[in-house]
């Protein structure tokens, strides 16, 4: 049934977020704010080695020590987790093998933290040392060294290759080829809230964790699975996460030792990692070396790009697999490219696992290509925007890759950055040391697939509405600061013509609400938001159908606005909500409706073409301008524009802060964020250790360093998307860091095509570039990599179905 | 260490102060800082720490009206003190100006480091209530926060400012 339209109320209009007032009072629970009667406190001894073999662990005097409850080892979790099913390789505790500083070997439950602290000191780990593998051209060069007994060989762990038309031939047939080397250094969350997480076993002798995750559904399978149990009997609930950006996606081995611990006392059961632990935990932004390989046509049109990607993972699995793929997969969703080849391979090293961090794998590529295209623009001589704008790629079109383009407003980003920063008085007329440099991106809205293969839903909601005119609303969906829980009681509140504040929003706890696979990939907006668009107008069909006769009017013509229920032909009569609830709960009993949404069918069908679609895709374009010291390298940036193409913001005054907060965060990547590592000196044990895991050595922007920036939100209803809304909390980070290199080059002329971009590198840069020599900065080779021959699927236009077929020309066939 | 000296180390002490304005008397262990004392031993877990080694600043409060890392302060330091905390600020059920304008203009979106900037604000807003935008950055220049990008904390110490003044519209 479609209601009467009206204007909307709720939607669109900024209003202070439901979980505001908890937060700025200091009264919203994190997990690390919990306190149980007769809690205990759990704390992790971390391997000190690299790469290592237990030779045997002694917790005797651990155990001995006064106040300590219980010491756990590897020996306690036989059964190995990952958040992957293809990458179930780590151990909570590691039983036989250490593979990176900081691998947990061990656990204490003690009375208090101290004791349990004092308790690890008592612990006595034999270590037989292995060689270690620092970088991927290490772990591609010693395949004898092997990091896992799985993977495709060596230290391999993923190895894939696609080619979407023939690429080589068109490449031979282009005005000019660009072919490019780029590195993008790993970094990391940096979430202001340490991991923390409460066990403790409940009443009914059910386990239940209160965690900082933000997949607690993920979580709960993984829970069953080490621990052995019904998934029946345990309960996890997300508490509000103190940031995540991705960090918080992989469960924890933490979070498996609280509740076995619980398990095996019978008390509650805390852990909070410091910050040392989070650096080890990780699970950030893999370190990518990349090249690409670009046709382009005289007058500016890409004809086909090779891309390769060499992706340290670090030592597990993690999102490793999905990270694989969205090194590439998304490349072909901002312009037209006719033809595509990705290749990608994924390899063990002996540092923290590598995850899923804001923009998931996808901000290397785009990283590399947007800094070609500048390099094309000078080539071609043509403006870097028109460049851009010329190419865009156009609603409703599929990709060589058979991605669906849905709706894009790329074109009018590009135009309102361009308007907004009097980019046309400023590229390239700037004083020297001056200079602007713009950039693009896309973003999914959704992966299209669950991260486990299923047929059901990707998220559910369920609706609640009780004589008192209060609505709760069940999601499965997990509030990371992003503002999901504003996000759904706002749809609810939109359907049914009441304020947010009746709205109650039950989110999180795989007991009592519907499945929602969790806060990544940018889908809470669109996935839980359709699913309460569905429930919400249940509901509404529900009262408008048993209140019509009394309005005197029929169910489609009854109007639900600003707290009222009226007819539309006479909206001064009518009933409060409260009342129209009454009337429909003495009609119909007690009042439910549930909603549930599951992504549509990708159009591509070959294997592999699950990674990448999505109901719609974001996009944005990103102008900086920088100021840079020719004397001493320093890089300032007076200020960012930016436009984001988000189909309808729910609530701007939060759409707006998830873009400066992407902007701020991609800025940090471009300048200074780096999750580094070093050898310590052979006397030292050689051992591969981060520069130093703190705050202070890892630099991220102050608020004294973060410039000002212009937001334009794009608002062009996506027809897929909850009252046409795409997502905000990723795609906005992705341009920032090629428009800073961009503008570096605009600024003194010197290519940094890697990050991240420090004073020393321009400085380096600009001494070559004094001395006559080429003025770059950045990885010179990309090393061999034996890539898998790769899957062809013929695009669209040339007369594909989306599925794999046969290369045209015969392999080793040389292009004509 | 013998074992002796380790329960001596366990013993509490007996500490009096003010916190929030009220006279409060605590006996905890020696070893707690006063983020510790604050969060474990008074139940005030609005004060918040990403760190514990003075580097976030999410664990700021105000003793005796000075902006403080309380994970930097042993609490046996803090005998006589007065100690503000988020939790302090609020008036009855009403927000404080700085909690309201947090709340509408953006300022906290997780809401972790939230509490650590907001009393650091009200610090600056006491000393100076019409600050400018650099000033404001700069005060708050020790409180990392990774989801605002920082603009709609100025944004709302800004509006705060205002509304304190009076000059709100
Ligand atoms: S907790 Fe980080 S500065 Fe105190
Ligand atoms: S609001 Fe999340 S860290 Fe500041």
């Amino acid at each position: 049934m479609s209601a009467p339209r009206k204007r909307l109320e709720v939607v669109g209009k900024s209003r202070r977020r439901v979980d505001g007032r908890a937060k700025v009072l200091g009264q919203l629970r994190f997990a690390d704010d919990l306190q149980l009667p007769r809690m205990l406190h759990a704390k992790l001894l971390r391997s000190p080695q690299p790469h290592a073999v237990i030779e045997s662990i002694d917790v005797q005097r651990a155990r001995a020590h006064p106040g300590v409850h219980l010491v756990l080892t590897g020996k306690d979790f036989p059964v190995p987790f990952g958040i992957m099913p293809v990458s179930q390789d780590e151990y909570p505790l590691a039983p036989e093998r250490v593979r990176y500083v900081g691998d947990p070997v061990a656990a204490v439950i003690a009375r208090d933290e101290q004791t349990a602290g004092e308790a690890l000191e008592l612990i006595e780990v034999k270590y037989r040392a292995l060689p270690t593998i620092a970088t991927p051209e290490e772990a591609l060069a010693h395949p004898e060294t092997r990091i896992h007994d799985y993977g495709e060989s060596g230290n391999i762990h993923r190895n894939q290759a696609y080619e979407f038309g023939d690429v080589d031939e068109a490449l031979a047939h282009s005005d000019h080829v660009f072919d490019d080397v780029f590195f993008y250094e790993g970094n990391t969350h940096l979430p202001i809230e340490q991991q923390a997480s409460l066990a403790a076993i409940d009443g009914e002798g059910k386990l239940l964790l209160s965690s900082s995750t933000q997949n607690p559904h993920y979580l709960h399978r993984q829970l069953a699975r080490v621990l052995q149990m019904p998934a029946s009997q345990i309960r996890v609930i997300a508490c509000s996460n103190g940031g995540g950006f991705g960090g918080k996606c992989d469960p924890g081995g933490h979070e498996f030792v609280v509740c076995k611990a619980a398990l095996l006392l019978g008390r509650p059961v805390k852990i909070g990692l410091t910050r040392q632990e989070v650096f080890y935990v990780h699970r950030g932004r893999h370190p990518v070396l990349m090249r690409l390989r670009t046709g382009v046509s005289q007058d500016g049109r890409l004809t086909a790009m090779h891309l390769q990607t060499l992706l340290d993972g670090g030592a597990y699995g993690s999102h490793g697999p999905a990270a694989t793929f969205y090194s590439g997969v998304l490349t072909p969703v901002t312009y037209e490219l006719p033809r595509f080849k990705f290749e990608a391979c994924r390899v063990f090293t002996n540092k923290p696992a590598c995850g899923p961090k804001r923009g998931h794998g996808t901000p290397q590529p785009r990283f590399g290509q947007e800094i070609q295209l500048d390099k094309i623009a000078e080539k071609l001589a043509l403006d870097p925007a028109e460049l851009r704008l010329g190419m865009v790629t156009r609603p409703g079109s599929l990709t060589a890759s058979w991605l669906r383009v849905g709706t894009t407003g790329l074109a009018e980003c590009i135009r309102k950055v361009v308007e907004m920063s009097g980019w046309k008085d400023k590229h390239r007329k700037l004083p020297a040391g001056r200079g602007v440099g713009i950039a693009c991106s896309t973003y999914m809205c959704g992966a299209g697939v669950s991260i486990y293969w299923n047929k059901m839903p990707h998220s559910g909601v369920q609706l609640l509405v009780d004589r008192s005119g209060q609505v709760t609303v069940f999601c499965g969906s997990t509030e990371i600061g992003q503002g999901s829980d504003d996000v759904l009681a706002a749809i609810v509140a939109e359907v049914l013509g009441v304020d947010t504040g009746v709205v109650r929003c039950v989110t999180g706890d795989t007991a009592i609400t519907p499945v929602d696979l969790g806060s990544y990939s940018s889908r809470v907006t669109i996935m839980m938001g359709n699913a309460a668009v569905q429930a919400a107008e249940r509901m509404r069909e529900q009262f408008a159908g048993a209140v019509a006769e009394q309005l005197g009017t029929t169910p489609e013509r009854v109007v639900f606005s600003q707290g009222r229920v009226f007819a539309a032909e006479d909206p001064g009569r009518g009933m409060s909500f409260a009342e129209a609830v009454a009337i429909t709960e003495s009609k119909l009993g007690t009042l439910s409706a549930v909603g549930s949404y599951t992504p549509p069918k990708p159009p591509g069908k070959y294997k592999g073409g699950g990674v990448g679609p999505s109901p719609a895709y974001s996009f944005s374009a990103c102008v900086v301008e920088v100021e840079v010291d020719e004397k001493t390298g320093w890089i300032h940036v007076p200020k960012i524009w930016i436009a984001h193409d988000i189909g309808r913001a729910i609530n701007p005054v939060l759409a707006r802060g998830q873009v400066i907060g992407s902007v701020y965060m991609g800025l940090g990547e471009a300048l200074m964020e780096e999750q580094a590592f070093r050898r310590l000196p052979p006397k030292l044990s050689g051992a591969l250790v981060h520069r130093i895991p703190s705050m202070l050595d890892y630099k991220s922007l102050t608020a004294l360093d973060m410039p000002e920036v212009e937001v334009a939100l794009i608002e062009d209803p996506d027809p897929n998307c909850p009252f046409g809304a795409k997502e905000v909390g990723q795609g906005p980070l992705l341009p920032v860091m090629p428009a800073v290199a961009n503008a570096i080059y605009d600024a003194v002329g010197v290519r940094i095509d890697e990050l991240p971009i420090t004073p020393d590198k321009v400085l380096a840069a600009l001494e070559l570039k004094a001395a006559g020599k080429p003025p770059r900065i950045g990885p010179e080779r990309f090393p061999e990599v034996p890539y898998p021959k790769p899957m062809f699927v013929l695009p669209p236009w040339e007369g594909g179905d989306g599925n794999e077929s046969k290369m045209p020309r015969p392999l080793g066939v040389a292009a004509s | 260490m013998s074992g002796t000296a380790r329960i001596e180390r366990r013993r509490n002490v007996q500490l009096r102060l003010s916190v929030n304005g009220e006279d409060t008397e605590v006996s905890f262990a020696p070893y707690k800082t006063l983020l510790e004392l604050l969060r474990e031993d008074l139940g005030l877990t609005g004060t918040k720490h990403g760190c514990e080694l003075g580097e976030c600043g999410a664990c700021a409060v105000l003793i005796d009206g000075e902006p403080q890392l309380s994970c930097l302060k042993l609490a046996i330091e803090c005998e006589g003190r007065a100690v503000e905390t988020i939790e302090g600020l609020a008036r009855g059920n009403a927000l404080h100006p700085l909690q309201a304008a947090f709340a509408d203009h953006g300022g906290s979106q997780c809401g972790y480091c939230t509490p650590g900037v907001i009393m650091t604000a009200k610090a600056l807003l006491e000393r100076e209530p019409n600050p400018s935008r650099d000033r404001i950055r700069e005060a708050t220049a020790g409180n990392l926060c990774r989801c605002t990008g920082y603009q709609q904390i100025v944004d709302a110490i800004e509006h705060a400012a205002s509304e304190l003044r009076g000059e709100a519209k």
